[in-house]
């Protein structure tokens, strides 16, 4: 019988609220005041030498503010990969520097090579028009196996040449399975391309900057499924910003589908650019840049065998992958034919060995990333095309086949590292051979046959690894950041709940989830709906974070309505219980509209919320700023410094920023 | 600069506009307002449909200095006066129609607009004149069925495909 109320229950996206009345905010939604753009020149050869950048003329063409090249950025980091792979004979993999804008060369078509800062976009755009280029064009590597001959061009000339690495899994199975290859008494063999596509959400890119000078913090809202991942490795590797100066915001977000996961140049260049030019720096990708410039997926080229006895039992698999990098290693990119790959080669079948290689190759293409299931759908798709092929050339059944060789007994061990928990594949073949009426298909055949039309059947297994915890193990495997979750939840005084988790949502409805469990969530709680990655949460992961406030309408603590609608200027809700409760929630609105102001119109801000609480207690002294509602100081320790968070105790008077800060 | 007038779900708003202005710029940039996005710039993706003296427009692609003395309704003006969905917005939430809403408020207006010319579609109908509306997300099947819905048709049957 299906729930009415709570977890389980079926009910209406909260969010959808906003989103069908023009009222969701997305990053492009957002403007600063005193807000500049940004304008990237970029490549329009897919390799070139790049001999001179010739500004001058563009610098005085209206509105332009300043004109960055690949020399701004020659003391900054360059975009670093975030999972190193180690090679079968125990290397790390080739890793090129990505820098934010380029220098000296060129490697693929949309390659940034200037930024033009201007008053409006348009004043950005043509003053690009007016940036003269010396280039020389090389030859282009695009084909990965032309690319790994010893004469191709190199992308990277630093490189031993094309190859990022040569990756064997698992490599003490090689010989086995070559020797069960050399006994098989049949092997079908199958080469096929896994396409290279671009995975275009609906919302282009966007990035703005902002950098407020009397704190020295940086603020970057980006279009993100993970704002922490961006925070860190943007923080940390290319613009060397401590974690507790540098928020990044990801809020409403119009599709991801992986390519919103990983850190791109825009984004450095915008918040890098914010702080030189003491304005915000905002970028909206075209459709076209889009194209160029968001991570392509796929794009892997692959020879897949099967080797059975004689009596149709798989006996081993043995694969070997080019995998297409792109001209850079973008954010997660080596770890996509490797690991979400590998690991999933053993499929629904008790094959008891498997030799998974996997050669990445460099190309004078955009480079390709984790996109919609990453490694585990181009996986499947070669072994069960595999399947297939091999049940038509021993004549059987594609069923029956794979009934034989099903994993029926569980927990099941595969020789790709994966223990699979249970399972019951015949029961489910069962039920998808009745859905789809496959008795009935060859009367189907036939008709369309007699319609002139072709008809065809394909039947496809799919075990599927979503995502990859725990962070430690993966951490092992080579990644180098996030791939961790943490939240939490906070009671206020007053009875409303605030729940932030680090996942982020960019179309799942994480809002309407988590508010399932609040009870009457259907008529008093609201999602709060920013995303942001903060100074003093260390919610680095997967996903990015979501931030969810469920209210319960006041019915515990003080009854003196919800301080999160106040501290969010959402609405009053319930009668102030006088003294205390009005005094501060007078503040928390007047400093509410600071937050609001600084951010831009982001009505929820945290940032907002934070300085109502901070400046409530140091304006009262020991008035209402003491007041135990507020008391809750908060240490975080985030990259060694203790940062203050949240309200408590006078700090104008008695130096707390100070004392806070000794920690260093 | 020229100053063009409109009214813009039932405001007069009198504005200067550069004659490069699109009308999707002058909404988001002049106006603020937000709920008309820009996903292609090439006029198909749909997330920027407004109704222009009644019909769906793709305002990417018109120059606001042409429309002085036009009447627009944006996705902004599409909720009931009391500030409640209407009719086709409930349906979008009921069904399912939507997930991380950038194409939603052009198929919305879409619907809008195929529903008073074609008060009772088929499904096959409102699939075609969903043709210049790209969705990422849904698959549209549940898109088609909102809107079937919202027409006051039993969509039982589509539920079951």
């Amino acid at each position: 019988m299906p729930k009415d109320h709570g977890i389980g229950a079926s009910s209406k996206r909260r969010e959808d609220i906003r989103f069908l009345t023009g009222q969701g905010r997305y990053t492009d939604d957002i403007n600063l005041h005193g807000q500049a753009y940004v304008h990237f020149l970029r490549s329009d050869v897919a390799h070139g030498r790049l001999h001179k950048v010739d500004t001058s003329a563009a610098e005085g063409m209206p509105g332009v503010i300043r004109i960055f090249t690949g020399k701004d950025f020659e003391g900054v980091g360059g975009l670093p990969c975030g999972w190193q792979v180690t090679d079968r004979h125990g290397n790390p993999m080739q890793e090129p520097p990505h820098p934010v804008l380029a220098q000296g060369k060129v490697r693929h078509v949309g390659d940034p090579i200037a930024a033009v800062v201007a008053e409006t976009a348009a004043e950005a755009r043509n003053a690009a028009e007016a940036i003269v280029l010396d280039i020389e064009e090389l030859p282009a590597v695009v084909d990965m196996k032309k690319a790994l001959r010893p004469d191709a061009p190199k992308v990277h000339d630093e490189l031993t040449g094309n190859l990022c690495y040569d990756w064997g899994f698992v490599e003490e199975n090689k010989a086995a399975v070559d020797e069960a290859f050399a006994k098989a008494a049949h092997v079908t063999t199958l080469e096929l391309v896994n396409n290279r596509l671009a995975p275009n959400p609906m919302e282009p890119r966007v990035a703005v900057g902002d950098y407020n000078t009397g704190t020295d913090e940086s603020t970057l809202y980006t279009t993100s499924q993970n704002p922490h991942v961006i925070r860190l490795l943007m923080g940390a590797f290319v613009l060397g910003i401590p974690e507790h100066k540098l928020r990044v915001v990801a809020p409403d977000v119009g599709g991801g589908f992986g390519t919103k996961i990983f850190h791109y140049a825009e984004e450095a260049f915008c918040t890098f650019a914010a702080k030189q030019i003491r304005r915000p720096v905002k970028w909206t990708s075209s459709r076209s840049e889009a194209f160029i410039t968001d991570a392509h997926g796929r794009d892997h080229v692959t020879k897949i065998e099967l080797a059975l006895d004689a009596q149709n039992n798989f006996t081993a698999i043995r694969t070997e992958t080019y995998a297409n990098m792109g001209a850079y290693l973008s954010t997660f990119a080596p770890s996509v034919p490797t690991w979400l790959h590998g690991t999933l080669m053993a499929g629904n079948y008790r094959t008891p060995l498997i030799y998974v290689n996997v050669k990445a190759v460099f190309t004078n293409t955009v480079p390709v990333d984790a996109y919609r299931g990453a490694g585990r759908p181009e996986a499947t798709f070669q072994l069960e095309r595999l399947v297939d092929k091999a049940a038509r050339e021993l004549g059987v059944d594609p069923v029956a086949l794979r009934r034989q060789n099903f994993i029926t007994q569980f927990p099941y061990a595969t020789p790709v590292a994966v223990e699979y928990d249970t399972g019951d594949y015949n029961a489910t073949m069962d039920k998808l051979l009745e859905m789809i009426d496959r008795d009935g298909f060859e009367a189907r055949a036939a008709k369309s046959k007699a319609d002139g039309k072709l008809r065809g059947l394909g039947i496809n297994c799919y075990i599927e690894a979503c995502g990859i915890a725990p962070s430690a193990l993966v951490g092992q495997l080579g990644a180098r950041a996030g791939l961790y979750e943490s939240a939490t939840v906070r009671v206020n005084a007053t009875g409303g709940i605030v729940v932030m988790t680090g996942s982020h949502s960019h179309g799942q409805g994480h809002e309407t989830v988590l508010c399932a469990g609040g009870g009457r969530h259907d008529r008093r709680a609201r999602g709060a709906g920013g995303n942001r990655a903060w100074r003093h949460r260390q919610h680095a992961d997967g996903h990015g974070h979501l931030w969810l406030a469920l209210h319960r309408g006041g019915r515990l603590g003080h009854g003196a309505g919800d301080r999160e609608d106040h501290q969010q200027g959402q609405e009053d809700r319930g009668p102030s219980d006088g003294g205390l409760g009005r005094r501060y929630r007078a503040e928390g609105r007047q400093v509410h509209r600071r937050g609001h102001r600084q951010v831009g119109g982001l009505g929820r801000c945290h940032a907002g919320r934070l300085r109502a609480a901070q400046l409530s207690a140091d304006r009262a002294g020991t008035g209402a700023g003491r007041d135990g509602l507020l008391r809750s100081q908060q240490l975080h320790l985030s990259r060694r410094r203790l940062c203050l968070r949240g309200g408590g105790g006078p700090r104008d008077r008695q130096g707390h920023d100070l004392l806070f800060c000794r920690g260093r | 600069m020229t100053q063009v007038t409109m009214t813009v779900n039932g405001k007069t708003v009198t504005r200067d506009v550069e004659g490069r202005t699109l009308l999707a710029e002058f909404l988001r940039e002049g106006l603020r307002l937000t709920g008309t996005h820009i996903g292609c710039d090439t006029s198909q993706c749909g997330a920027c449909v407004v109704h222009v003296n009644g019909n769906a427009i793709k305002s990417c692609t018109a120059l606001a200095a042409d429309l002085d003395g036009a009447s627009v309704t944006t996705i902004e003006g599409m909720a009931n006066p009391d500030g409640s969905l209407s009719v086709i917005q409930q349906a979008f939430q009921d069904h399912h129609g939507l997930q991380c809403g950038f194409c939603t408020p052009g198929m919305v207006m879409s619907a809008a607009a195929l529903l008073k010319e074609n008060p009772k579609p088929t499904e096959a109908e409102v699939r075609a004149y969903l043709e210049g509306n790209i969705c990422r997300c849904t698959g549209y099947h549940n898109i088609v069925k909102a809107i079937l819905a919202a027409s006051g048709q039993d969509v039982g049957a589509i539920a079951a495909e």
